[in-house]
């Protein structure tokens, strides 16, 4: 419950407060915003499991940015950057695909 | 993707402190903060992106690649506009010079016209009549007149009602009617020359010439020079039947 609200909240006080992201973050942040969904649909499937556990949540959230900022990162140095966040986005959709296939045979049995 | 066991988040469980969250609450607060951070770069994110600016969120890369494009979009376009000009700028001269031709072309066709007859010519020239009271003129007589007058450089000769040409024919005469390309001519002749008046006067009545046969035949040679001659006779265009101009 509190996570959903914090959600909202923040989508909110980004409308809101209108931040423009700073040069050195652009490229990382879309990347990180799709591994920090990623950990949270993975909390929310482990939370309907009924394994959750802030510890790991907190960890595998943290660690899922910054992993995908520093394959990013990486990229960029190597001068494939636009192929590793291509392939980024592809691991991350996917895992996040199979989290909703599990939330969602909890939700509706099927 | 079905039934994967993985744990959901791929992420090795270490034991860690347990004092570390703890409590429920601080466990939640963390959770709490987290989303926050990721609701707050979601909405930043999709704010960014659909900005009226579309360069502004991609990948150097990327903006390399469009500079590119421009730089050879912008290349392409000013070979083209040169080569226009170079369209245009032979355009021009080709008009010029098709003015030019047409200039010249009006002017053969005045010069040609005046020397065949086909327009009307005005210029200082000389009046003359020849009376022939016994009707003793030949055809050929009168023929020396026209000799006359172009031998003094005469450019335009009206004889009577006719226009003289290069084709010009007399025939008759000495009793018979003197016939000029087909028109019946009745004494007196008047003939109107364009050219130098004085050298065409001199020749009409130079010693032995045409003003002595006259005279010779009872008729009389007079000649007006005149400062602008009028010759308002024209004839058609002379067609040719068999000739072609060769290339």
């Amino acid at each position: 419950m509190i996570a959903g609200a914090a959600l909202v909240v923040g989508i909110i006080l980004g409308l809101v407060l209108r931040p423009t992201v700073p040069g050195w973050l652009e490229p990382y942040l879309p990347i990180a915003v799709v591994a920090a969904l990623d950990a949270v649909f993975g909390g929310l499937r482990a939370r309907l499991d009924g394994i959750f556990d802030a510890k790991v949540f907190v960890v595998s959230f943290i660690s899922n940015v910054l992993v995908a900022a520093l394959i990013v990162f990486l990229g960029d140095k190597l001068g494939v950057g636009g192929e590793l966040s291509t392939a980024v986005v592809v691991v991350l959709g996917i895992r996040i695909f199979g989290n909703a296939a599990a939330i969602r045979r909890h939700f509706f049995r099927a | 993707m079905n039934d994967d066991d993985e744990k959901p988040t791929e992420t090795p469980e270490r034991p860690a402190p347990r004092r570390w969250l703890a409590g429920r609450h601080a466990s939640s607060a963390v959770i709490g903060v987290l989303t926050l951070i990721l609701g707050f770069g979601i909405a930043v994110q999709v704010r960014a992106n659909s900005g009226s600016d579309a360069l502004s969120g991609l990948r150097e890369d990327d903006l390399i690649g469009i500079l590119d494009n421009q730089d050879a979009r912008a290349e392409r376009l000013r070979q083209q506009i040169a080569e226009q000009q170079r369209n245009l700028a032979q355009l021009q001269s080709s008009g010029d010079r098709s003015a030019a031709a047409r200039k010249q072309a009006a002017e053969e066709q005045t010069a040609l016209g005046i020397l065949l007859g086909t327009v009307a010519a005005t210029g200082p020239g000389i009046t003359a009549t020849v009376t022939d009271p016994k009707s003793q003129l030949s055809g050929e007589d009168l023929l020396d007149v026209i000799e006359e007058l172009r031998g003094a450089g005469a450019e335009a000769i009206q004889f009577g009602p006719v226009r003289i040409s290069t084709d010009s024919a007399f025939s008759g005469g000495a009793g018979a009617p003197v016939t000029v390309d087909g028109t019946t001519l009745t004494a007196p002749y008047r003939v109107i020359a364009i050219g130098d008046p004085k050298t065409l006067d001199t020749a009409l009545n130079i010693p032995g010439g045409v003003g002595s046969t006259v005279r010779t035949a009872g008729g009389a040679l007079t000649v007006g020079e005149h400062k602008t001659v009028t010759i308002s006779a024209i004839r058609a265009l002379p067609k040719t039947k068999y000739t072609k101009p060769a290339r």
